[in-house]
């Protein structure tokens, strides 16, 4: 009987081993061998040349910074999503969420008409008699990008966690003397823990690896680790170097994961 | 003041979120072709779209390919998540940690290893390859919304029903399947979404000649984009939101029209 049920998984067994497993030896193949396939770091040691350490440079800095500024943005507002009533914060979720529904590559594009030097924000900006922006073209608005594209990723998981936490555990804090910035602080902060590392790594992970939002608002001038990997398969065609990137994209990532998993352990403890 | 504040706070970030969007609605009714300039209201962006044989041919691909994908994904993974809740552990584990590879990698490294799969089997990169690469990525999304679901389901109503004599198939059609039903449906909407809004896979899954709305605007971008695209875009989104406010707010009214036949039975109103 069990034997049989497991026969169901059979076709996913086939089909993960196919398209999953393999393609990711692929890419181990590819980055640990040359044109004439004898096996070489040099590919993925390549990273340390000076284009290439920069562009890995440029887009960790920048996907730390959008991932803060999504966390700073998105706490305040999950939670007070999740402070009001129920039936009204489900619907304010979906209100959240409906822009995902709008192609994500005329969204950001859409940004260019508004940052541009004549955009729709300079104009406001201009009526108002304040100083215009310019940041069409340079890291800030791919920072902008980032955080407008991501920001729905990091608000789910916190409202999520958030909006879970039983009211009565609040209510005994409150009895037993802590004032609300205790009671945040000690009760509700490390309850949303789990909430905040899930939207860390599902924001941080697609930032750092982008190549989309670094195209259409940095205007071709600022390379990331992402561009780089494109640029080397769809250009340069050569796929061992773009592999050997792409394993050290992996190890970041999978570093990411790991520092954020151990620090969600040591605060699971902690308090 | 604190309620003031809070509402004020939601509407800025509600005001980042839908910027682009408003952008992108007005810009399909404006004039003139760059988006620079306003150039007066028209909707001949809207007539032109049904005649642009390009766009509509980009539309027919993503429609399909997001359709087909999520139908197989599916089947594939409803299987698959039926079998996994009932797995040993060892067996569960490898299926685990193939599920969470796509979901927690980055797009561009799926992305790389499926077109080098696809070049090392000398493949044609085409409707096939993208079709192949769009079920690989949402299996997962199908197998996340089933299993929670599948934990749910006693056990015991199952074997109650073979107790009674039904076959196997009979039993899990007639009781587990309804109980399921929810997440199966659940995971073919966010397949669907999920393939229709996905651009980096299929940038490397695709061949020439073959494009989807994302790989459409991607090239435009460089080449400055068509305004019926901005139409396109517009009329989707509408659709969409009519969809989710029809499906999230007709059982709400057929469930007070009940409860207010209910209440009027109670009352002796109605006889």
């Amino acid at each position: 009987m069990k034997n049989k049920k497991n026969l169901l998984a059979f076709p996913y067994l086939l089909w993960s081993a196919g398209f999953i497993i393999i393609p990711l030896c692929m890419i181990f193949f590819y980055g640990f061998t040359d044109k004439t396939n004898r096996f070489t770091f040099a590919n993925v040691v390549s990273i340390v040349e000076g284009e290439n350490l920069k562009a890995l440079g440029i887009s960790i800095l920048l996907a730390l910074i959008a991932t803060l500024i999504c966390v700073l943005l998105s706490y305040p507002l999950a939670y007070i999503l999740s402070g009001s009533g129920m039936k009204q914060s489900g619907f304010m979720i979906f209100v959240f969420i409906l822009p995902m529904w709008m192609n994500f590559l005329l969204r950001t594009l859409a940004w260019q008409t508004l940052l541009e030097k004549n955009g729709v924000i300079n104009m406001i900006l201009h009526f108002l008699h304040l100083p215009v922006l310019n940041i069409i073209n340079t890291p800030y608005a791919i920072v902008l990008g980032m955080v407008y594209n991501f920001l729905p990723f990091m608000i789910l998981p916190l409202y999520n966690a958030l909006s879970k936490i039983d009211p009565s555990v609040i209510e005994a804090a409150r009895d037993l003397g802590a004032n609300s910035f205790q009671t945040f602080v000690n009760v509700i902060f490390p309850l949303s823990i789990p909430g905040l590392i899930s939207g860390i790594t599902m924001v941080s992970v697609p930032a750092l690896t982008t190549f989309v939002i670094s195209d259409m608002l940095g205007g071709g001038k600022i390379l990331l680790i992402g561009n780089v990997i494109e640029q080397e398969f769809k250009q340069a065609n050569n796929w061992h170097v773009g592999s050997g990137l792409s394993i050290v994209l992996m190890l970041f990532i999978l570093l990411a994961m790991g520092l954020t998993a151990k620090y969600d352990k040591e605060g699971g403890s902690y308090f | 003041m604190k309620a003031t504040l809070k509402k004020l706070y939601v509407l800025l970030i509600l005001l980042l979120l839908y910027a682009p969007i408003i952008t992108l609605v007005v810009l399909s009714f404006n004039a003139s072709k760059t988006r620079a300039k306003w150039g007066g209201f028209t909707m001949k962006w809207y007539a032109s779209l049904f005649r642009n044989e390009q766009v509509m041919n980009a539309l027919y691909t993503t429609l399909l390919l997001a359709l087909l994908s999520a139908l197989i994904a599916t089947l594939i993974g409803t299987a698959a998540a039926i079998a996994m809740n009932s797995m040993q552990a060892k067996i569960k584990m490898y299926f685990t940690a193939v599920t969470n590879i796509p979901m927690l990698n980055a797009d561009i490294v799926t992305g790389i290893s499926l077109m080098l799969l696809f070049l090392a089997i000398d493949a044609t990169f085409g409707f096939p390859t993208v079709l192949l690469a769009h079920i690989t990525f949402n299996i997962p999304y199908v197998i996340l919304s089933v299993l929670p679901k599948m934990k749910q389901t006693n056990r015991s109503v199952y074997e109650a029903a073979l107790d009674l004599g039904a076959t196997p198939a009979y039993a899990f059609f007639k009781v587990v399947f309804p109980d399921i039903l929810p997440g199966v449906i659940a995971g073919f909407f966010l397949s669907f979404t999920m393939s229709l809004d996905d651009f980096i896979i299929t940038h490397f899954a695709k061949g020439p000649g073959l494009d989807t709305l994302s790989t459409k605007i991607y090239t435009e971008v460089k080449k400055g984009i068509k305004p019926e695209m901005y139409a396109l875009s517009t009329l989707m989104f509408l659709t969409v939101l009519i969809l989710i406010i029809l499906v999230n707010y007709i059982p709400n009214i057929q469930k007070e029209k009940n409860l207010k036949e209910n209440t009027r039975y109670e009352k002796g109103m109605v006889h």
